[in-house]
């Protein structure tokens, strides 16, 4: 009798790129919800379009590049880029910037450098990065939490604004957007006043803004399922956070006017978010253990050098293409100590003893 | 005992309780057994029957050549019908020399068996290093390393620790687990032949936590002999734990170092149906003539265990316990992690061959479509090494041979763990093995040329050296003659008498020459040797001198 011979092992593979995505996209559920929650419709509306263009731009290239197109569309990764790409834009941002992000994205972040696995960059960050520094005045729209502005927008409205890209009438963004707590902080510390002074505003909760504070709890539930199923590892998140909480701590400690409290800078913005779902792709990032800790807490302390003295308020996306440039050497350099080898032993015989 | 961990490895599931459920089948004499040449690590036996000869059970039919290799006896009486290439487990798929095997049914041992040892405490370590290597014994847990070379540790290295490697870890195979169950006695008497022959401090038989049956079995009947020296220990079943490397490390928390053997840390560690040859060669004579072979898998209908004689076709095996399931594709011979599929199953049963494995298509889908490496990092978590596959699949692809030996591909202990949770499908084990084949092809190839060189440098030297002697002697007849010529007469005698001289070879030149061309113009037939004849000496001469030293 004949059988077919495939090489070992002889079982059903454990995981599939597709799957790992998967369990990403519903990790980002609840956060994103939270998210919507508290700044309405235009949250949704931007992750369904960005994921939209995603899909559509990776499918246009994989076809130009004569790659099977399902099977590539299958490891979900565009969707995971387009959503995470959504979530970083201010959730009024109108369609044709995210148009341009997530073209630069897909096309140039991911698929110029050969597609998926190949991209030394996280294509998310490319994306929200060239938009970021190309349309700042779209990119400060932040609207005001929906719990604290009398005025919001409904579906259609939401809707209206994201595809013209003005408001319906009787609105002006001044009335519905506000800085948001990385804004407030940074402008109130740059007007002289302390960091007591900005936080007694009503708006802020036990650490940062209340609102923020939810969505990052959200994301975190969301990162803690990941760990739990491990899908990814507590390296680069525990890193991220430390490396944004040990230099704010020290600072702080030494002058708490001057300097906003660890906790705030952990819970405001996208760190939580950026140490669970955007610094642990793994594409980008390093691989070793000991790598992954020093690539996490690069970008911790950039995100804290960058808000703290750079020019933009928040600066996850910065600190994390910062050190996917760094990730490779830190790959060298980390390697693990070989099973029956010294950390520092002689180089390997050459096999054959 | 304190229990030590290493890094990595895989949580699988056990799938071993279906084959353990019915006892131990020991299968008849088949009619036709094929036994190959090489069923070991290291060169493959030589005959030592031929066609048409009638063979006894036992009697060695192969001759191990060298020093790592083993006999091959004939697994039961009968006429040896055929010596060739027959297909056998083997990776590669291809055909290896075999010896047929016509069985006359009467399984006779003949006058050739060997002298039962009952008193073997008494003998030298050497004979019965001697005696295991005589009976063909190699190591049973699947990678048949001949077990003599092993007992055998280099000048000063000590043997303190043996260890029992009853940590079958992966799924499916139970073959360890119903040996310690049917024949605890025998494998602890080889554990007892082994430590008197290593001289050994302590044993430690590891036993996996999933085979408790096999652990009261063991404990019941542990010999008062070894009770102060032997511990068993139940070892958590986490693949790839049955590694030796791996189990060590458990055990002791030690690592073999790099490169190395477990004896350069004073221990050797066997299987226990190895102990069991050892027992069955010294205590009854008798040598390796079959083995235990777990058949399993949904792929068959009654997954069990069964004694089979080497030679015997995997077809007559699957028959025995009872024929394939429906829909069957796939035959692995050894784990699921490990093994590899055979394409045939008249191959026979090997000294190696702890397993049979037949699957179905749902159980062993189709690799699904290869998709790019996305650096997850889970093949570096999984690997009991302690390596990077990751990175190493870049440079087997880069073929960046010296920097994947950098790397520690050489470490590699091609377990599987890697390709089993890639989440992208690569076959990495697949990677590592053309990287490591080319590595030993490219040394071979420099060695090769190294030797080449030597001789081409040999003889350039020789050649350089005959000139100059041939020249150093030129110059003393020269300047003997110019003396003699000195002493006798004037110079212009001597120069008369090397005219003379010329003249005359030039006369015996042309007068060859005449007469090679009548030759010629005669009969073309006899030219060749007249021609070869004629050639001038020199270059004959050094044609001869350059066959002699090729």
């Amino acid at each position: 009798m004949r059988f077919r011979t495939e090489s070992s092992p002889h079982m059903i593979p454990a995981h599939s790129v597709g799957g790992v995505m998967q369990q990403v996209l519903m990790a980002l559920v609840p956060g994103t919800l939270a998210m919507a929650w508290f700044f309405g419709w235009g949250v949704l509306v931007n992750v369904v379009l960005a994921v939209l263009f995603a899909v559509a731009f990776e499918a246009a290239i994989v076809a130009a590049r004569k790659r099977p197109v399902m099977a590539t569309l299958g490891d979900n990764s565009a969707i995971v880029t387009g959503w995470l790409f959504a979530l970083a834009v201010p959730p009024l941002t109108p369609i044709w910037v995210t148009l341009i992000g997530i073209a630069f994205a897909i096309i140039v972040a991911k698929h110029l450098y050969g597609g998926l696995g190949y991209n030394p960059f996280n294509p998310a960050m490319v994306g929200y990065v060239v938009v970021l520094v190309s349309f700042p005045r779209e990119m400060a729209l932040w609207p005001a939490p929906d719990t604290l502005s009398e005025m919001s927008l409904g579906l259609g409205q939401t809707l209206q604004t994201i595809l013209t890209g003005s408001l319906p009438a009787a609105m002006d963004w001044d009335a519905i957007t506000r800085a948001t707590p990385l804004d407030a902080m940074r402008e109130g510390l740059g007007a002289g006043r302390t960091v007591s002074e900005i936080t007694t505003n009503p708006l802020f909760g036990t650490f940062s803004e209340t609102s923020w504070e939810w969505i990052g709890n959200f994301f975190l539930l969301g990162g803690l399922y990941l760990l739990f199923r491990r899908i990814i590892h507590w390296h680069i998140p525990v890193a991220v956070i430390l490396g944004v909480a040990i230099p704010a701590g020290f600072f702080w400690i030494l002058d708490p006017d001057s300097f906003a409290s660890p906790a705030f800078h952990v819970f405001s913005g996208a760190v939580i978010i950026g140490a669970f779902f955007i610094a642990t792709d793994p594409v980008s990032a390093s691989t070793t253990p000991l790598g992954r800790i020093l690539y996490g807490a690069g970008i911790g302390v950039l995100i804290f050098v960058i808000r703290t003295w750079g020019g933009y308020p928040d600066a996850v996306a910065f600190a994390v293409l910062l050190m996917n440039m760094v990730a490779p050497t830190l790959d060298h350099l980390t390697r693990p100590r070989i099973f029956g080898r010294e950390r520092r032993g002689p180089p390997p015989g050459d096999g054959h003893g | 005992m304190q229990l030590h961990r290493f890094h990595g490895g895989l949580k699988l599931a056990d799938e071993s309780d279906a084959s353990t459920r019915d006892p131990v089948l020991v299968m008849g004499v088949p009619s036709r057994l094929i036994v190959p040449l090489g069923q070991h690590i290291g060169e493959a036996a030589e005959p030592c029957v031929a066609v048409g000869d009638s063979v006894t059970k036992g009697q060695r039919i192969g001759q191990s050549k060298g020093y790592i290799a083993a006999h091959v006896h004939a697994p039961t009486s009968g006429e040896v019908v055929e010596i060739t290439n027959h297909a056998v487990p083997h990776p590669s798929g291809l055909n290896a020399p075999c010896i047929i095997i016509q069985s006359d049914g009467r399984d006779d041992w003949g006058e050739t068996r060997m002298e039962p040892w009952l008193d073997w405490d008494t003998r030298d370590p050497r004979k019965l290093r001697q005696r295991i290597r005589d009976s063909g014994i190699v190591g049973l847990g699947g990678a048949a390393f001949p077990t003599a070379v092993k007992l055998n540790p280099r000048a000063g290295q000590r043997i303190h620790t043996l260890i029992v490697n009853g940590a079958e870890c992966e799924p499916y195979i139970s073959a360890d687990d119903s040996l310690l169950r049917s024949a605890p006695e025998a494998v602890f008497e080889g554990i007892r032949i082994v430590a008197h022959l290593l001289g050994v401090e302590r044993v430690l038989f590891a036993v996996e936590d999933n085979m408790p049956e096999a652990m009261r079995a063991l404990t019941e009947t542990l010999p008062g002999e070894l009770r102060d020296r032997l511990q068993l220990v139940s070892v958590p079943s986490i693949y790839p734990t049955g590694g030796e490397r791996q189990l060590i490390k458990v055990l002791t928390g030690q690592e073999v170092p790099s490169g190395g053997l477990p004896a350069d840390i004073g221990m050797i560690c066997n299987n226990p149906g190895t102990f069991k040859a050892v027992c069955d060669a010294v205590i009854q004579g008798r040598p390796l003539l079959s083995r235990i072979v777990t058949v399993t898998g949904p792929g068959v209908q009654h997954p069990r265990n069964v004694e089979a004689l080497l030679g015997t076709p995997f077809a007559d095996v699957i028959a025995a316990t009872g024929g394939y399931a429906e829909g069957v594709d796939r035959l692995v011979m050894g784990g699921p992690m490990m093994g590899f599929a055979v394409h045939d199953d008249a191959i026979p049963v090997i000294k190696g061959t702890n397993c049979l494995l037949a699957t179905r298509p749902q159980d062993t889908p189709a690799p699904g479509p290869l998709m790019p490496c996305i650096r997850c990092g889970e093949c570096a978590a999984a690997c009991p090494a302690q390596l990077l596959p990751q990175q190493l699949y870049w440079q087997a692809r880069a073929k960046d041979f010296d920097t994947i030996q950098d790397y520690g591909l050489f470490d590699c202990i091609e377990c599987g763990c890697c390709a089993h949770v890639c989440p992208s499908n690569i076959p990495l084990v697949q990677y590592y093995r053309y990287a490591k084949n080319e590595i030993w092809a490219r040394e071979k190839e420099r060695q090769k040329s190294d030797i080449a060189r030597e001789r081409y440098e040999f003889r350039q030297e020789r050649i350089e050296r005959e000139e100059r002697e041939k020249a150093e002697r030129m110059a003393k007849k020269k300047a003997a003659l110019k003396k003699k010529e000195g002493s006798a007469d004037g110079d212009g005698n001597a120069d008369s008498d090397k005219q003379a001289a010329i003249q005359a070879a030039l006369e015996r030149a042309r007068a060859r020459k005449a007469a090679k061309a009548g030759d010629t113009t005669e009969d073309s037939k006899t030219e060749q040797p007249d021609e070869a004849a004629a050639k001038p000496d020199a270059p004959a001469e050094r044609d001869s001198t350059d066959t002699g030293n090729r």
